[in-house]
């Protein structure tokens, strides 16, 4: 046996995964999907550019209301920007960011983990202490500290985003690595002259994956929110540049007048949030049994 | 049980150490902190007044010590917008948090208890699925997205409700219910949680087999244990929920606390303000988390002899 992994082929498990969910997981798929080819085809499939400026066409309805300017379809923004446009194109950014920051969270969560659960002693005590750290201080206020002193950037959003949620694959992997240390093959392989790296390499990372790939799915709702929320703050991403969270931020001025420039930036965020959730949950029910009610 | 509260007390103090420490290291590891709060806007006289002042010229160890005797001493900066000590500042928003907190936590146990009880004792019928399904809904609409939408309509399209400030109990009611939206649904979830393990105790069948009508069962021995759990994790949880929470929803409807505070200062650069505020509120977290811990000890005689 020279792979442990049990974990079936792509094609034959998605389908089976779509068999048995309900029709409410079969419609956030659908919707997932749909969101994430808008985000990527933002470029091709925007109407106008995200950023072009028209003051004679400023703050217009969408289709369907009086004074809707065509071509417009979701009306444009306070600088006669067109509103589709820029939420698809900060959909686009919202969902890289939060692929990005989930990617650097699970990076840097994982090695913590594998080296704690490999390891032990003093290493393990002081991950595990850092990881106690991270959990008891609410994050948005270190979020808040961070973008203040290094400043909004698209690098430094990022970087926060990546140390939002590392503590959870930490605590998955060094638990996953402790409980797959002592089953035999493991045993096996380290009899057989195994080294550290290989074992952690070839015999513990590929039996770890489903829990992980669980967790990054639930930690991406939780960055998409952190993402927004900071955005909408005024902290995140600056201007001209928008993210969701950003549009509905700064169109809050203009909610009295013109409510479209906020509500369509903030159903998508409520689709993107809701989507990966429930997409999330439903990978914990049928992929890994033991993260159940977390 | 001395020992374990001991353990508690001491991890409490390690835990307030490291964040005064790394909100210390981060604060200057993003270089001059006068450059990054103040820019251009600075003569150089002002300039070596304020390096001498906050002993810039110094070490970097030489700070960091120096920040702690502050500390221990009562002394946690100057604002650099205000220009007087941060402690007075910070001290004056704590009443308005207080009071959105406490109107945000009351709402969320008369809401998320009973939910959660029914989610627990209808789990297998639509009302239980309901239920969780609200909760679902509160897990995955961000704060500022509900507040959006309710200060859309009942602000602005029905003219019911005011947005800004918190000078009447009607301010008090779209901040409560945008800030307890995430609360409740976490505590509902606990709640059934707590409730589904006690329904399947011994003693609640002992209960019943003694003839007790099914209410008093279900409030006095079900409840009544439950409650403990839910507690603790009111403490435990819902304390970091609550403070994040509270960040956002007191910047949209400009209430005059903390988190409002700490918002403005992050966006001006205000950085003692902005150190404090984080320390001080983290403070206040960890405290909770580690009294509950403590008290959910106490109060449990099964994990206070599990414990030693």
């Amino acid at each position: 046996m020279t792979s442990a992994t049990h974990i079936p082929a792509p094609a034959p498990f998605l389908l089976t995964l779509w068999r048995d969910s309900n029709i409410i997981e079969k419609a956030a798929a659908l919707v997932g999907l749909a969101l994430v080819f808008m985000a990527l085809l933002a470029p091709l499939i925007a109407p106008t550019d995200p950023l072009a400026q028209s003051l004679i066409s400023r703050l217009r309805p969408p289709l369907g209301f009086e004074r809707y300017k065509d071509g417009f379809y979701l009306g444009t923004d306070e600088l006669g920007r067109d509103v589709l446009s820029r939420s698809l194109y900060g959909l686009h950014l919202t969902l890289g960011l939060a692929l990005a920051g989930a990617t650097i969270g699970l990076l840097i969560g994982g090695t913590l983990g594998l080296i704690a659960g490999l390891r032990g002693g003093w290493v393990e005590d002081a991950i595990m202490a850092a990881v106690d750290l991270q959990i008891a201080v609410p994050f948005t206020l270190l979020a808040l500290l961070i973008l203040a002193l290094f400043g909004s950037s698209l690098t430094v959003m990022i970087c926060v985003l990546g140390i939002a949620g590392w503590e959870q694959y930490a605590r998955i992997v060094r638990a996953e690595v402790r409980r797959i240390n002592e089953l035999p093959f493991i045993e096996a392989a380290r009899a057989s002259g195994g080294g550290q790296r290989y074992i952690a390499l070839t015999h513990v990372l590929p039996n770890i994956v489903s829990p992980l790939v669980v967790q990054f799915t639930l930690s991406l709702s939780n960055i998409v929110i952190l993402e927004s929320t900071l955005s909408f703050l005024g902290l995140g991403v600056q201007p001209p540049t928008a993210t969701l969270g950003s549009m509905v931020g700064y169109g809050r001025d203009y909610m009295p007048t013109a409510p479209w420039i906020v509500i369509a930036p903030a159903v998508l965020i409520i689709l993107v949030t809701f989507s990966v959730q429930i997409l999330g949950d439903w990978l914990r029910d049928r992929a890994d049994v033991r993260l159940r009610d977390r | 049980m001395t020992a374990y509260i001991l353990r508690t007390l001491l991890k409490m103090v390690l835990t307030l150490f490291a964040i005064i420490t790394l909100v210390f290291f981060a604060t200057r590891m993003s270089g001059s902190p006068l450059d990054t709060a103040l820019g251009d806007g600075l003569t150089e006289e002002d300039r070596v007044l304020m390096i001498e002042y906050f002993g810039l010229d110094r070490s970097l160890w030489y700070q960091y010590l120096a920040y702690l005797r502050g500390i221990l001493e009562g002394n946690f900066g100057l604002s650099f917008i205000e220009r007087r000590p941060v402690a007075d500042i910070v001290l004056e928003r704590i009443w308005p948090t207080l009071q959105l907190l406490g109107s945000a936590l009351a709402l969320t146990l008369v809401v998320s208890v009973p939910l959660g009880g029914v989610a627990a004792l209808w789990r297998d019928s639509w009302i239980g699925s309901a239920v969780m399904g609200l909760a679902f809904i509160g897990y995955a609409v961000p704060n500022f997205v509900i507040a959006t939408f309710m200060v859309l309509v009942f602000a602005f399209s029905l003219n019911w409700l005011p947005v800004v400030g918190n000078g009447t109990p009607w301010h008090f009611i779209m901040p409560t219910i945008a800030m307890s939206g995430v609360l409740i649904a976490a505590l509902t979830r606990f709640t059934r949680n707590a409730m589904l393990d006690v329904l399947g105790q011994d003693f609640m069948r002992t209960a019943r087999a003694k003839g007790l009508p099914e209410p008093v069962v279900i409030l006095k021995h079900g409840l009544r244990n439950a409650s403990v759990t839910v507690l603790s994790v009111l403490g435990m949880q819902i304390a970091g929920m609550a403070a994040a929470g509270n960040v956002v929803i007191e910047a949209i409807f400009s209430w005059p606390g903390i988190g409002e505070l700490l918002v403005s200062a992050a966006i001006m650069r205000d950085y003692p303000v902005l150190q404090f505020g984080v320390i001080s509120v983290a403070f206040a977290v960890v405290v909770i988390n580690a009294l509950t811990d403590i008290a959910y000890v106490v109060a449990d005689p099964r994990i206070r002899m599990a414990k030693g």
